[in-house]
């Protein structure tokens, strides 16, 4: 058990460097980015705002993690979530209970994963293109659900969950962390994870050997939905409404970035849950800096995507057997450190 | 018989005409001139960037970029032609040479780094976009003689129908992507990279100058629709046309392009952007309906454009195996 930890601590020490990063311009930005008070029985803080504000792209990026491993992608959450939020406010307004409001988003964001699963799996349709149908048309049905505006509501068990607090901890932190905890258990303590990777690494022979691609496929955009159903209560609960509009609006992309930024290749297999939730923590103390040092909010598009071109360097096949080949070419040819595991070859298609 | 290649074409071609049918028969005044020709002024800006994108797709990749590149241009020209005392037409020089060596730049990372086109034109869009906000979040108008000369050229027809420059420009790119596409080496390398990489460079596709070439057609074409755009719109504003890559990507799906690359014809773009034209044209009309339907009645229009492009290659590939293997029993 000792090993396993020491190779997941291994896999993820770059992103902890990073975010230890990120979190250190925090405090240079704002020296007392620290410290955490309990007030009116909750915990204030910057680092508490970090968490929060980070919840629906953690919450996204659980999905998104299993969606990418299997080398797929799934373009909808975003849409997802605006439907997850309308689907709840609509069943509150209505005078339902705030747990129905949550099922009834729940079963909705089941649905919508459903659907992108059964178009991968059984029709067989690229995964970027098939979530692309949902992600155009879900804002729609979004709007035919709150009947193109914002709705609004008081419930107070609906708003608790994205504004309120459990043990002076806001609700949202909870939620994913829990959910990405047990995520992670599930894939790690059982042998789905593995098979999981295995569809992604190449999904011919995980057949041949008796995987059962087409209902894990399934499966992982259905969590891929949920995890986005839950993410859009929470956003919709946050605001005290449902915009059909703006709700989720491109974070499928800081959903994706979090996943690459937690180092997993897009081009499927291996993975790792806790990175990519490290990576949303990243994205959001990032934005944090940006915040608290007065910089114009316009630069944080530009930094993001300087952050994903370093990362596309550093990923690169090509630049990783390159820097390969100088070390084993340098004149202590053999170091202690193991040669990087083989990547999957990027399939010509 | 109609080669199966061409089906989807027709399938489109087809849809078009009846659904162009249907609403005219609802409502007669849609068959009139200044319907026509507002539906190719509004959709001139998407029907460039759609161009650009069929290239793209045709070579098996996808540009997200397209979106923010037209915004940045929009934003580009609205604040060089208010800060300095440049002309319009060097303006736009400048916007075509600074957005084509973007795409261009894009196209070698895709290529060098051989990460795939979806994260590497992510990052494009994350950087146009944020260009376009620190050059100015604020909508800035455009207010140049120049512009007005420009606005006022255009055809009327007999019957009231104003046939506008930037409608013509869509109409020209059309022509000329489609003559570079068939009628070129260039254009057969792009069908032949869509085709597979590996057998593409079996047969002597230069892939390097191929992948580079067509995201500078694509980035470059984003911004001329940004110029078709900021004519359209007399201002720059950073937070416009956002989405408008998914327009894109739909339009060139409708169009009967294979989204896995290698077959297509920029034809059924053109109407591909005409369906959606109507689609938004009869809600107009209609009056009752809500804008959002145009956003579910394209999912749909998507959805089964997919499924037809599923069904034809599931049905080649089946004729392809029996006759190979009535090929290997004789």
């Amino acid at each position: 058990m000792a090993s396993t930890t020491t190779s997941t601590f291994r896999r993820i020490l770059p992103q902890l460097v990073i975010l230890g990063c990120a979190l250190m311009l925090n405090v240079l930005v704002f020296p007392d980015f620290f410290r955490i008070e309990f007030q009116n029985g909750r915990l204030f803080g910057n680092l508490i705002d970090v968490l929060n504000r980070g919840a629906p792209v953690a919450l996204l990026s659980i999905g998104m993690t299993l969606v990418i491993a299997t080398r797929g992608i799934d373009l909808s959450v975003g849409a997802v979530m605006a439907i997850a939020g309308a689907t709840a406010a609509s069943l509150v307004v209505e005078g339902h209970g705030w747990v129905t409001a949550l099922l009834g988003a729940l079963a909705v964001g089941a649905i919508c994963g459903a659907w992108n699963g059964l178009l991968v799996a059984i029709l067989r349709i690229q995964p970027i293109v098939a979530t692309l149908v949902l992600m155009v048309a879900g804002r729609g049905i979004a709007q035919l659900i709150t009947e193109g505006t914002i709705l609004t509501f008081l419930n107070p068990g609906l708003i608790r969950l994205g504004a309120g607090t459990i043990m002076g901890v806001p609700t949202p932190i909870i939620l994913w962390i829990v959910l990405g905890a047990f995520a992670a258990f599930a894939v790690r303590r059982t042998a789905l994870g593995l098979l999981i990777e295995s569809i992604g690494v190449n999904q011919a022979s995980s057949r041949l050997a008796g995987i059962n691609a087409r209902v894990l496929l399934i499966s992982v955009y259905l969590v891929s939905g949920l995890c986005a159903a839950l993410a859009g209560v929470i956003v919709a609960a946050d605001i005290k409404g449902a915009d059909a509009n703006n709700a989720g609006l491109w974070l499928e992309l800081d959903a994706i970035l979090a996943v690459v930024i937690g180092g997993n290749s897009l081009l499927g297999g291996r993975f790792s849950i806790v990175a990519s939730l490290l990576g949303a923590l990243i994205i959001q103390s990032v934005n944090s800096v940006i915040l608290l040092s007065g910089m114009p909010p316009e630069f944080n598009l530009v930094i993001k995507a300087l952050l994903i071109l370093a990362i596309l360097v550093i990923q690169s096949p090509k630049v990783g057997h390159a820097v390969y080949m100088l070390r084993a070419a340098g004149p202590k040819a053999f170091d202690t450190r193991p040669a990087p595991a083989a990547r999957p070859q990027k399939e010509q298609s | 018989m109609i080669r199966s290649h061409h089906l989807p074409l027709m399938v489109t071609l087809a849809t078009f005409v009846l659904a162009y049918a249907l609403c005219g028969m609802q409502y007669p005044s849609m068959f009139s001139t200044r319907v026509v020709a507002n539906l190719l002024t509004d959709n001139a800006f998407l029907g460039i960037v759609a161009v650009g994108m069929t290239f793209v797709i045709l070579s098996g990749g996808i540009d997200l970029s397209v979106g923010s590149v037209i915004a940045f241009s929009g934003v580009f020209l609205a604040v060089i032609l208010r800060d300095t005392a440049i002309h319009p037409l060097a303006a736009f020089v400048l916007v075509l040479c600074i957005t084509t060596a973007f795409g261009a730049s894009m196209g070698a990372l895709i290529h060098y780094l051989e990460m795939p086109p979806f994260i590497v034109t992510l990052a494009g869009m994350f950087l146009a976009r944020g260009a376009a906000y620190v050059l100015s979040t604020d909508s800035v108008p455009i207010d140049h003689a120049f512009y007005d000369v420009l606005k006022d050229i255009y055809w009327k027809a007999p019957s009231g129908g104003r046939f506008r420059l930037i409608g013509g420009l869509m109409i020209v790119t059309f022509v000329v992507a489609g003559l570079v596409l068939h009628r070129t080496r260039f254009g057969q390398n792009v069908y032949a990279l869509g085709g597979g990489a590996a057998t593409a460079r079996l047969m002597g596709v230069p892939l390097a100058g191929t992948t580079i070439g067509i995201y500078a057609v694509s980035g470059g074409l984003a911004g001329l629709a940004g110029i078709v755009f900021s004519l359209y719109t007399s201002a720059g504003y950073s937070l416009a046309t956002v989405g408008v890559e998914l327009d894109a990507i739909a339009a060139v799906v409708i169009g009967g392009t294979l989204l896995s690359g290698g077959y297509g014809f920029v034809a059924g773009t053109f109407f591909g952007i005409l369906i959606m034209g109507l689609i938004q044209t009869y809600i107009v009309f209609d009056g009752s309906l809500s804008s959002w339907w145009t956003k579910i009645v394209i999912g749909g229009l998507l959805f089964a454009f997919i499924l037809l492009q599923k069904g034809l290659t599931w049905a080649t590939t089946t004729r392809r195996k029996t006759a190979t293997g009535f090929a290997t029993q004789s």
